[in-house]
Order: structure tokens, then C-alpha cells, then sequence
């Protein structure tokens, strides 16, 4: 039977999620378990906590985010570009300069509008 | 305007690579990888790894470290893992108890996963796979989330502000990380990492031309970032919030957070060492003799193990790195840390993908690596490499000095000089 070797990757996530799973069922079985108000508090330093904790967060950090997904994306298209590079020759080269020109003014444009001023 | 027999070429070897026979062979071979290895090896090496930190840890603060559990403290991790395991595991009242459970749980399987594609030896990798590099991206950027998940579902003020760096700092550092493999699967022509490997097995390491050091500085540096180690250990910087996002795990759910960090510093080292140093090849530059001794099974055992022990020598040699970092360099300031991600790394990282094309123009295409090709593309390639570094701190220095970040803020100069 012939199958594709991406199985291999569907076993070991078995294994692993096995693999860190046991030592919680081992826990589960031997540790002890006393609970006490004060030891299911939050733990901040001692000090009862305040205020609500699931808030909205910082913009800067969706900003990074969406900066991400930007420069992620464009990995996925210079990978199979890398790959068949050899094949391609000097038009390839010529597109790719193109494609990160605009990548890179994107970059510099939000490098210019303060974005990736942490403050 | 690529013709079609350039994709043919291209795509129909890879997807024949994909299959493999699932015969009794495999499945043994398969069983010993998940038992031997992955269940066995790796954790073993890891748990090492702790008891060597600690004891090279200790040489740099001019202390002994452990040394009461067995000769040399050797048995220390086992009184770990018993300690961690005979702990109550306290989960905080306002926690979201099934997310607080998964997190650690995901951010270790994220760990074990990245170790699928890692070619030890010749013939010795758990899987190839021809998309290798594309999977340990794909795997690796499954922790960011479980830290995430983690600081968020403990309802704890220090964890969600350490989970929150988390994110910001491992998605800034993986875009520079990503970045700089792009020169080894151009020059491979592969994704796989066997492929990557056999190449430097005929060519030298990749580390040995000036934009595949580049490269290799950038992945070094932007590895240490991705594992959260001293100096990028904001996410649990411990003077400041407790612990970051591990604040309400205790026990063995911490020790699953503890082992994952460290089985991510060594498959960071391992990849490192296949991308860049040429997996286990002994000596740079040298075609190393696969049938050093003629043909037999003999000689390829011996040979295997000479790579395997090179191979493990060069990742000793990175953890003893990232300690020797970690005792050395004091923790990064949040805004300096995001800055040098983006503001430094990335746009090498773009130009890098251009020099490490001209050198495929200058030294791989024209017939491998003679040492005038050699010379030529690393003098071309080293100038360009070394204007494109300094042009950058030089524009960044500037920049900064044109716009200061505290230029509104409350200045405290005249209240020094008053003092005086």
C-alpha cells in the first residue's frame, strides 16, 4: 500500500499529544489536592486582583499582527519561487525585485506613518 | 511566461517524493522514530539539557551548582520530574479551566512537531518531506498560539500582559526567521531538508559565503528570539511580571511549558545546524566520502556515526551558546526589541534574498564551487553584504536621532542640573 508519508506527521501528533498528556493523568492520579479560597485566588503579588482582566488590548499589537500576515503571505510566494529559481532565469529575478520594491515601500510607508513606533 | 515543461519538471518529482510503501519495513522504522526517539531520546537529551544549563549557569556566577542528586548532580532532572509530578496542580477559580489544560499541551506538541524533518545523518530523518521547511514554519508558529491561549485562560493580569509580548515578539521575530531560510531553499533548489542537507554535502556549508552568513546571523538571532530566551525573555521576564504567561501553571503543566522551551532549543539548534553548518559534515568545503570505507552496511554505520556525533557536537555547541547568551547579555527593552525585528532584520533579511541570487548567479550556476568562483561571488557578494549592514544601522542611527522616542516627554535634564 502506498501512502503519503505526511501519515508519519499524523502519527507523531499522536505520540505527542500522548506523550504530554500522561504526566497530567499521572498528576491527576498521585498529587495532592487540597483547595482553599485563598489558593484558587489569582495570583498577583498577593494583592486581591482589580478590576476586570479579559479587556480590550493595545492597537499597536493588531497593527504587528496585520504586519505579519503582510510579510507571511509574501513568504508563501517567494518559497516556491527560491525553489525553481535555477529554472526560471532573469525574468523571474526582474518579477521578484519588482514584487519586494512594492513590499519594501509598504514596509517604509508604514515605517514613515509611525506604525513601528512602539510608545 | 514559464513554460510548462518547467513546471512538469518541477512539481511532478515532488509529488512522487510525497508517497512512500507502507510495508512491515516502514511501520518498524516508524515505530522506532516515535518510541526510540520522540518519546524516548529527545526528552532524555532535553532533560539533560536543564542539568547542563544549570551547571554551566552556575560556572558563569562562579558556583557549583547541582551536585547533590547522584555523581555531578546527574540524577537532578529525575528529582525534578518526580518533584513536578507529586505536585497539586492548582488551577485559579477564574480561570477557563478546558483552555488553562490544552495551552501547555499545544506549545509541546508544537516543540515535538518541529523535530519531524530534522536529517541527523545520511539516511537517518524521520520523515522527508519536500515541503520540509514550509512544515517547520507552519508547526513552529503553532506556540505563539498556545502562549497565547495560556496567558489569556488564566484571567491573570501579568500572564495576558506576557502573553501579549509573547505574540507581538514571535511573530516580529519569525517574519526576519523565515525570511533568512529563503537563500538555503534557493540555492537546494528544495524545500526539503535532506535535499539542503546532501547539497552542503557536495558544495560546503552555507554558512561559508557572505549572504549565507547573513542569513545565518539572522536566523541565530531572530532562533534565540523564538524560544524566549534571555535576551528576548520578555514574555516571562520574572523582575517584572511574575512569570508572564506560565503566572498560574504549577506543577507538571509548568513542567510541560519547561520542556517544550527547551525541546524548542534544541530543534532551533538542529535546524540551524542542517540550514547553515551542513548538518553533520565534518570539515567545510570537502566533499565528504558517503562510502568512506567501500560499500558495505559496515561502513555506512560508520559513517553515520561519525556524522551523528559531528551533528551533535555543533548543536552542543549552539545551547552552549544560547547559555553563554543568556549568563552574558541583560533583557531587552520591549521598544528596542520590536524595532531591531522590523527596523533591522527585515530589510536585511528582503536585500539578503537578492545577494544570495547573485551568488547562485556567480558560484552555483556557473558549475559548483571552484575557488575562483568562489572568490569572485565572495568578494562581490561580502561588499554588498557588508554596505547593505552598515547602511542600515547608519539610516536607522539617523533616523532616530532625526525623531528621539521620548521627544515629548517631560525632560529631566535642568532638573539634574538644579540638583547640582
Amino acid at each position: 500500500m502506498v501512502v503519503y508519508n505526511y501519515v508519519f506527521i499524523g502519527l507523531l501528533l499522536l505520540v505527542a499529544v500522548a506523550f504530554a498528556a500522561a504526566p497530567l493523568v499521572v498528576v491527576a492520579l498521585v498529587a495532592p489536592r487540597k483547595r482553599s479560597a485563598a489558593k484558587d485566588d489569582t495570583y498577583e503579588c498577593g494583592v486581591r486582583t482589580h478590576g476586570e482582566t479579559w479587556v480590550r488590548f493595545r492597537i499597536q499589537y493588531y497593527i504587528y499582527a496585520i504586519m505579519f500576515v503582510v510579510f507571511d503571505i509574501e513568504t508563501v510566494f517567494l518559497y516556491p519561487w527560491a525553489v525553481s529559481y535555477g529554472g526560471l532565469g532573469t525574468f523571474a529575478l526582474v518579477e521578484m525585485v519588482v514584487f519586494l520594491t512594492i513590499l519594501g515601500a509598504g514596509l517604509a510607508y508604514a515605517w514613515a506613518k509611525g506604525v513601528l513606533r512602539w510608545a | 511566461m514559464i513554460p510548462d515543461e518547467v513546471w512538469r519538471s518541477a512539481v511532478v518529482p515532488v509529488a512522487n517524493l510525497q508517497l512512500v510503501e507502507l510495508n512491515l519495513q516502514t511501520w518498524i522504522r516508524w515505530a522506532l522514530w516515535l518510541a526510540v526517539g520522540f518519546a524516548g531520546i529527545f526528552p532524555g537529551i532535553v532533560a539533560y539539557m536543564v542539568w547542563l544549563e544549570r551547571k554551566v549557569a552556575a560556572r558563569f556566577q562562579d558556583r557549583i551548582g547541582p551536585n547533590r542528586v547522584g555523581p555531578l548532580g546527574l540524577l537532578q532532572p529525575i528529582a525534578d520530574a518526580i518533584k513536578l509530578i507529586t505536585k497539586e496542580n492548582i488551577v485559579p477559580r477564574s480561570a477557563d479551566r478546558i483552555v488553562h489544560l490544552l495551552a501547555p499541551i499545544l506549545v509541546l506538541v508544537s516543540a515535538f512537531l518541529v523535530m519531524a524533518v530534522v536529517p541527523f545523518a545520511v539516511g537517518l530523518v524521520p520523515v522527508d518531506l519536500p515541503s520540509g521547511l514550509v512544515y517547520l514554519i507552519a508547526v513552529s508558529s503553532l506556540s505563539p498560539l498556545g502562549i497565547f491561549l495560556a496567558g489569556w485562560s488564566s484571567r491573570n493580569k501579568y500572564s495576558l500582559l506576557g502573553a501579549m509580548r509573547a505574540v507581538a515578539q514571535l511573530v516580529s521575530y519569525e517574519v526576519p526567521q523565515v525570511l533568512a531560510t529563503i537563500p538555503v531553499a534557493l540555492w537546494a533548489g528544495s524545500l526539503s531538508l535532506v535535499t539542503i542537507f546532501d547539497r552542503q554535502l557536495e558544495f560546503g556549508w552555507n554558512v561559508f559565503s557572505p549572504p549565507g552568513f547573513l542569513a545565518f546571523a539572522t536566523f541565530l538571532i531572530a532562533g534565540v528570539a523564538e524560544v524566549n530566551r534571555t535576551p528576548f525573555d520578555l514574555p516571562e521576564a520574572e523582575s517584572e511580571i511574575i512569570a508572564g504567561y506560565h503566572t498560574e501553571y504549577t506543577g507538571m503543566r509548568f513542567g510541560l511549558f519547561f520542556l517544550a522551551e527547551y525541546l524548542s532549543v534544541f530543534g532551533v539548534s538542529c535546524v540551524a545546524t542542517v540550514l547553515f553548518l551542513g548538518g553533520g559534515t565534518p570539515i567545510p568545503f570537502l566533499e565528504f566520502p558517503v562510502d568512506l570505507l567501500g560499500d558495505s552496511t559496515a561502513s555506512l554505520i560508520v559513517v553515520n556515526l561519525i556524522l551523528l556525533s559531528v551533528f551533535l557536537l555543533k548543536v552542543l555547541g549552539f545551547i552552549f551558546l544560547m547559555f553563554w547568551i543568556r549568563a552574558t547579555l541583560p533583557r531587552m527593552r520591549v521598544d528596542r526589541l520590536m524595532n531591531f525585528a522590523w527596523k533591522y532584520l527585515v530589510p536585511l533579511s528582503i536585500l539578503n534574498v537578492f545577494f544570495a541570487a547573485i551568488w547562485y548567479e556567480m558560484v552555483i550556476r556557473p558549475g559548483g564551487l571552484t575557488f575562483g568562483n568562489w572568490l569572485r561571488g565572495t568578494l562581490v557578494t561580502g561588499v554588498l553584504v557588508a554596505a547593505a549592514v552598515y547602511l542600515t544601522f547608519l539610516l536607522n542611527r539617523k533616523l532616530a536621532e532625526a525623531k528621539p522616542l521620548d521627544a515629548d516627554w517631560p525632560s529631566v535634564a535642568p532638573a539634574t542640573e538644579a540638583a547640582r
